[in-house]
């Protein structure tokens, strides 16, 4: 994405692309979750979680934005979200759906260290 | 000859057993009608208006009342039926209180109760005054009044959908499916009542299904300036100002959101009537996973028990409205004559 200060005074810059292609994204992330933790897929995005998150108050951490990230492929935002996670357990309690939030969260983690070392 | 006419126990006086007694009286059957309160009417009789029209609910009231107003009819209050058994003279049935009675064939339509609001701890039903339900909206409807515990005019109103609903952490992973309409109805009749107060509905999805209601809710926004925001809240409390305060992410902004609000309306969801659940369990009836009275086909023998003789009407086999309620009471009729016929 370009940054405001290199964008041309006439409004226009090259731009990644905003669209999710799906056939291009990398879905090994999902694999890797669902697998582990198979109650990720009951998700249905009330944002419960992310309503009563202690990190989201202080930070753009949203864990209901990150399981979509983690069912596109969509990489790279996932990368800096895992890290804002303190893992309270909180959105465990409110989950309406009985996802292991918490769990999600730790083994997307995982995933991500792994796919850093080509582990994935 | 009256002696001569068969007799069907009906168990639960609400709209599916009013309708279902009706029916059958007219074509010429000898009916019992147990209800568990001090009137047969059940959860129609709390309610002010009813979705899609906000008709007034006495008209159904009326309708209902004049329905079992036949000859026929024998109206037992404050009884329940607690066993229904079948044997080859017919079918025996056991009723609070240790009388016993003979019937040809019975209608369960025990109906529903609505959820426990005090059940959602986080939402504070009977902690915070201000915290009411959807039944008890209805009453301040009736009473032609709406406001705060401690009698202000409310300024902000939020509807909370889903509750007891759509919920595995009370053990409740159904849809209600009446909860969201009665909520843009009750938003509107709000603001009727209150012009300058906001109202906010939070909801997970909007579940439009029958006819008429997609439009309802187009008439909230378009002429009403209900609010609503795409979210489950996940808990309240309240400020100093005593007003309370909830917590959700609005998930459209995909951010959290914070907000006061002078009163918290519970949009509370149906689950399987206790009455009914004793009776289901004396009788050996089977029940769904939503704990609702399993039917012998979910498409074509939406009425059958399993049980020879009994048939099931209305909400004790799954959440549904007035109109689908009188729908099945009028086929679970259907299937008792051609039984007793037959």
């Amino acid at each position: 994405m370009m940054s405001e200060g290199r964008a041309n005074k006439f409004g226009f810059a090259i731009s990644r692309s905003r669209l999710i292609d799906y056939d291009a994204t990398d879905r090994k992330v999902r694999e890797y979750v669902t697998l582990r933790e198979p109650s990720f897929r009951l998700c249905f995005a009330c944002g419960g979680c992310t309503a009563t998150c202690t990190a989201g108050q202080h930070t753009s951490f949203n864990l209901r934005r990150m399981n979509t990230y983690i069912r596109r492929g969509e990489i790279e935002p996932l990368r800096e979200e895992v890290t804002r996670c303190m893992l309270c357990g909180k959105c465990l309690l409110v989950c309406p759906r009985g996802v292991n939030t918490r769990n999600v969260v730790a083994v997307a983690a995982e995933a991500i260290r792994k796919l850093g070392r080509n582990e994935l | 000859m009256k002696g001569a006419l068969k007799h069907v126990i009906v168990a639960g006086g609400g709209v599916a057993g009013m309708e279902a007694a009706g029916a059958l009286a007219e074509m010429g059957y000898r009916v019992t009608l147990v209800e568990k309160g001090e009137d047969p009417g059940g959860h129609l009789l709390q309610w002010h208006a009813l979705f899609p029209d906000r008709r007034p609910a006495d008209e159904v009231r009326n309708y209902l009342r004049k329905r079992i107003n036949h000859h026929n009819i024998n109206v037992i209050t404050r009884t329940t039926v607690d066993r229904v058994k079948h044997h080859p003279g017919g079918l025996t049935v056991n009723l609070s209180g240790g009388s016993e009675e003979k019937a040809d064939a019975v209608i369960v339509a025990t109906g529903f109760d609505l959820f426990d609001a005090r059940r959602k701890e986080e939402y504070g039903y009977g902690i915070y005054d201000n915290v009411i339900t959807s039944a008890e909206l209805e009453g301040m409807f009736n009473r032609g009044h709406i406001a705060r515990a401690d009698g202000k005019v409310p300024d902000r109103i939020g509807l909370i959908h889903c509750v007891g609903s759509r919920d595995e952490k009370v053990n409740n992973n159904h849809c209600s499916k009446v909860c969201c309409v009665t909520a843009v109805k009750q938003a509107i009749e709000i603001r009727k009542m209150l012009p300058s107060c906001e109202v906010f509905c939070f909801y997970m999805d909007m579940r439009m299904y029958g006819p008429y209601y997609e439009e309802l809710y187009r008439e909230s926004q378009e002429v009403h300036n209900v609010n609503f925001i795409r979210g489950k809240v996940s808990e309240a409390s309240v400020n100093i100002n005593n007003r309370l305060v909830i917590k959700v992410e609005d998930t459209l902004a995909g951010r959290p959101l914070r907000m006061e609000l002078d009163i918290m309306v519970l949009m509370v969801g149906m689950e399987m009537a206790a009455a009914g659940s004793k009776l289901a369990e004396a009788s050996g009836f089977g029940r769904g996973i939503n704990r609702f009275l399993e039917t012998g086909d979910h498409h074509y023998g939406n009425n059958l028990s399993g049980v020879k003789g009994v048939f099931f009407a209305g909400t004790c086999t799954a959440p549904m409205n007035i109109t689908d309620t009188v729908s099945h009471a009028r086929a679970a009729v259907a299937e008792t004559v051609r039984y007793l016929k037959g």
